[in-house]
């Protein structure tokens, strides 16, 4: 019969203790898994960016469902073990009796509640879980909602730099003379102060709470020092104890936690204990390394196979909400030590290494911390450091003079080097299983080892690690984030909108996790086009994450008024338009008439007031907005081709006006200038277009992806077509894959090196079925784009954008 | 003391939008953020004149339409690495109706 085990505490260290287990033996026990929230196993460091909302529950649970299903385990979760009867072997719970032949006692730590009048006050409440989380998020909700965090460690400070993301205002209370200062030493601490305080939190040391003040709920906290800091929400982060009621209940030996031998075995033979609520030779663990590595060696005894926990040094490797901080070994000052200390105020940098007899026992490092695992190893090894003394604070890239390369530095770690800290992970280890597995992506080494799947601080060590074993078969996606409101690229974007049906801008920032609540300036009219190109018809143009020449439908001028430029088609105007825009530029005053390089008329000095009067002497003469502001198609510039020049081959004018007349309205990536030229003499330059058609003999050469800007450079000759309605499909259809692949501000010749010529040639000129569908695709879309913005504004639309709201004078002197 | 007088509705400005009032001081640009606040500051970026009115509106700060230049609606201070600021006048919404501290604008013209 198989042997049951029962397991107290579904959290991080049980949870890895039953993956050994399952692992090495899947069929030696049947377990029950019993836990006091009402949940499964999650990463518990992750809760952090859960509070701030960078992360969703969903994306921190490490065993889901399935999980425990295919394993076997009968979950009782949100069931309380209450008392355990060791001679009968079963635990008790509210729905009754459960025997077991081993028993794991794996309930971790329960936040320390500092014993102050006040602290039963509903609003009071701890870091801990994610109900906490839930109930600060819930908190934050309020407008002008006040913290007060108990707490200026890691937790506390977590917490108020979440709260703060979620917009509350936060006050951290420390009782110690600086903040961290377990693992940072005074100048290390006030950096950190002087970082959060920037970010608008207020922190306040010495701090020594007296009372949490309320009537039905916390209102308030008052310090010692007569100092009342009001507050919604109070959060006490001062610490953890080691959570051992049911052991002592149960007649186990307890100490601070409950004693454990090498193989994790309690006072009991059959009661097996590990994690925050142990105690192993005078020391309780609080870090995930050595919680993992007690898992481990469980799961090893539980089996009957050997196994001993040595713990090892550990050093702390911290991101406080963003900055970095490392320290390991021992820092603190004292007669026979000396040290190395460098200072970079402006960058925020601060490092400090302590010395005795030549050999390195400590390091604080803050804001740059890339060199902590090579301080680290110094000190485990006990190196001389002599030889290397004037320069060991700068780091390994400066010893032995040539290693810059920070490839190099890792490459040169030795193989038992710490690369995860977290789940105690060493650089041989990952290399083997690169090489020995095949492994060629991050989430690859995060599944096989576990090495960054934390808390994430060492990813980039384990990128390099990647890169220096796999030399150039690692191909890292290097995704560049459309702008810092986000992690994601503008490719990603694109198909995540498409891919979860994503029909706004707040649905985009939303789904996709943006770091602001509104976006800025370079992520709003990107998404409005992404959006408006995705959905023609549904989306609704986000006018407000417009850039204003595109708000407004005329082009800003540097002294704040506005150019006007009506369409002429394919650069033919007539008497009639020639004198409405004479009148308009008299009836207005304004100031400076030029012919465009695109063959048309722009009206320069245009008060922004005006601008709809302007419009509408124009449109009376026929003319349309010539979208001289949008990244849409401008114009179609043409020669007079067989018309009138003796050299023209065919009617270019002709074509250019039927290409401007289907196409204009049409919102691109970024602005689409074309042209026609009759003949290879070429006077339209349409070979340095984005699109361009030479006319010959046989018909109609195309061209694309050519510039004349900040880059010069001639086209690149995508077909040839024998008629005109051929030429007309093809520059339609790749026009309309480039308004589906290019990024926002990304022009034809950019998009085109980017995806490769061949494979738009392979969409555009050898299928011809694509062809025909992206044909289509634009001529839906431009069914919702061929309106004229100007007569759209004439009417009334958005009256708001082109008069004062309010004006007043000097006061008038009294009647 | 101020005097404060009342200048529209907030209904008068898109969210994420701006509007102008005329004043002796110049252009004063009106500002509403998709939380329903309200700002004012100069119209005019201490860059090379654009009018802040004009930019695009995230949180509270606003994009200079001619170079993007970022202010903070809140202080007018030039944001990230440019150096700068906008003077900012005092509003206060009563109901749906914006009042602007005319005697501070009056205050600064007389600077």
């Amino acid at each position: 019969m198989k042997q049951r085990l029962v397991v107290i505490g579904a959290g991080m260290a049980s949870g890895r203790m039953l993956e050994h287990l399952f692992e090495a033996d899947p069929g030696a026990f049947e377990v029950t898994l019993f836990g006091a929230e009402p949940r499964g196993n999650y990463n518990r460091i992750m809760l952090s960016p859960v509070l701030s909302g960078e992360k969703t529950y969903d994306e921190i649970v490490t065993h889901d469902a399935d999980w425990y299903r295919d394993n076997n385990v009968n979950c009782r979760f949100g069931e309380t073990v209450t008392a355990i009867d060791r001679k009968r072997k079963v635990v008790i719970s509210k729905d009754g009796e459960t025997a077991y032949d081993k028993l794991l006692i794996a309930t971790g730590s329960a936040p320390f509640i500092i014993p102050v009048a006040g602290k039963e006050l509903p609003g009071v409440m701890a870091f801990r879980d994610l109900d906490d989380v839930n109930n600060m998020v819930a908190a934050a909700g309020k407008p002008g909602a006040k913290a007060v965090v108990i707490g200026g460690g890691l937790l506390g400070l977590e917490a108020a730099a979440a709260l703060r993301l979620r917009g509350m205002e936060v006050v951290v209370l420390h009782l110690m003379g600086h903040l961290m200062e377990r693992q940072l030493d005074p100048a290390a601490g006030y950096l950190l102060q002087r970082e959060l305080e920037s970010r608008g939190i207020k922190v306040h040391c010495k701090a020594q709470t007296k009372a949490i003040l309320g009537n039905d709920r916390v209102e308030a906290v008052a310090l010692d020092d007569g100092t009342v800091y009001p507050a919604d929400i109070v959060v006490m982060a001062v610490g953890i104890r080691p959570e051992t009621r049911i052991a002592t209940d149960s007649g186990l030996h307890v100490e601070r936690g409950i004693i454990v031998s090498d193989q994790m075995v309690t006072s009991d033979p059959d009661v097996l204990a590990i994690g925050e609520c142990v105690e192993h030779e005078n020391v309780v663990y609080g870090l995930v390394a050595p919680l993992y590595d007690m898992a481990k060696v469980a799961a090893r005894t539980l089996l009957k196979q050997d196994a001993a926990f040595r713990p090892v040094q550990t050093a702390t490797q911290l991101k406080v909400t963003g900055v970095s901080v490392y320290s390991a070994g021992d820092f603190a000052d004292a007669e026979d030590r000396e040290e190395i200390v460098l200072r970079d105020a402006s960058a925020g940098v601060y490092k400090r290494l302590v010395l005795k007899d030549d050999r390195l026992i400590g390091a604080v490092l803050y804001g740059e911390t890339g060199d902590g695992s090579w301080f680290f190893d110094l000190m485990k090894r006990g190196a001389e450091i002599s030889e290397m003394r004037d320069t060991l604070i700068f780091g390994q890239a400066y010893q032995g003079g040539a290693q810059l390369d920070p490839m190099a530095a890792v490459a040169a770690l030795p193989d038992d080097a710490e690369i995860c800290g977290c789940n105690g992970v060493c650089k041989s280890t990952i290399t083997g299983a690169i090489v020995g597995k095949g492994l060629t992506s991050l989430d690859d080494v995060r599944a096989h080892t576990k090495a960054s799947a934390s808390c994430g601080s060492c990813t980039g060590l384990v990128e390099k690690l990647l890169a220096s074993t796999l030399g150039d078969a690692y191909n890292p996606a290097a995704i560049q984030p459309i702008c810092p409101c986000t992690d994601l690229g503008h490719d990603e974007v694109r198909r995540l909108i498409v891919a979860k049906g994503l029909k706004s801008i707040p649905a985009v920032m939303q789904e996709l996790e943006w770091k602001t609540s509104c976006g800025c300036a370079k992520c709003r009219p990107a998404l409005n086009y992404y959006l408006l190109s995705t959905w023609p018809g549904e989306y609704e143009d986000d006018n407000q994450s417009r850039f204003i020449n595109e708000r407004v439908h005329a082009n800003i001028q540097k002294d704040g008024t506005y150019s006007v430029v009506p369409r002429m088609w394919g650069g033919i105007t007539n008497p009639r338009e020639l004198r409405a825009i004479a009148d308009v530029a008299d009836k207005f005053a304004i100031p400076t008439i030029k012919v465009t390089g695109g063959q048309r008329i722009d009206l320069l000095g245009v008060k922004k007031e005006d601008l709809p009067a302007v419009w509408a002497d124009l449109n009376a003469a026929g003319m349309v907005s010539g979208a001289a502001y949008a990244k849409g198609l401008r114009t179609v510039k043409t020669c007079v081709g067989s018309d009138w020049c003796r050299f023209g081959t065919q009617d270019s004018t002709g074509l250019g006006v039927r290409i401007e007349k289907f196409m204009w309205g049409s919102w691109t990536p970024a602005k689409v200038k074309m042209a026609v030229s009759g003949c290879p003499r070429n006077c339209a330059e349409a070979t340095c277009k984005d699109v361009g058609v030479i006319c010959v003999d046989s018909g109609y050469e195309i061209h694309f992806a050519g510039a004349a800007g900040l880059d010069i450079k001639g086209t690149e000759v995508l077909c040839h077509a024998k008629t005109e309605d051929e030429a007309l499909e093809i520059i339609v259809a790749l026009t309309q894959l480039y308004r589906e692949q290019g990024r926002y501000l990304e022009r034809i010749y950019k998009w085109a090196k980017r995806v490769g010529s061949d494979s738009i040639k392979a969409n555009i000129v050898e299928d011809l079925e694509k062809r025909r569908y992206y044909f289509e695709r634009f001529v839906y879309s431009q069914k919702f784009a061929q309106v004229d913005p100007w007569e759209e504004r004439v009417n009334g639309k958005d009256a708001h954008e082109f008069a004062a709201m309010a004006e007043f004078g000097f006061p008038q002197a009294a009647e | 003391m101020s005097n404060w007088i009342a200048i529209g509705s907030i209904n008068d400005i898109p969210r994420r939008g701006a509007r102008c009032v005329k004043s002796p001081i110049g252009t004063i640009a009106v500002f509403r953020t998709a939380e329903d606040e309200i700002y004012a500051i100069e119209d005019r970026c201490p860059h090379k004149g654009g009018p802040l009115s004009q930019g695009i509106v995230h949180g509270a700060q606003v994009t200079c339409p001619l170079h993007n230049w970022v202010f903070s609606l809140e202080t007018g201070e030039a944001q990230g690495a440019d150096e700068g600021r906008v003077r900012t006048v005092a509003l206060r919404l009563d109901g749906e109706t914006i009042l602007m501290d005319a005697d501070l604008v009056m205050a600064i013209a007389a600077e």
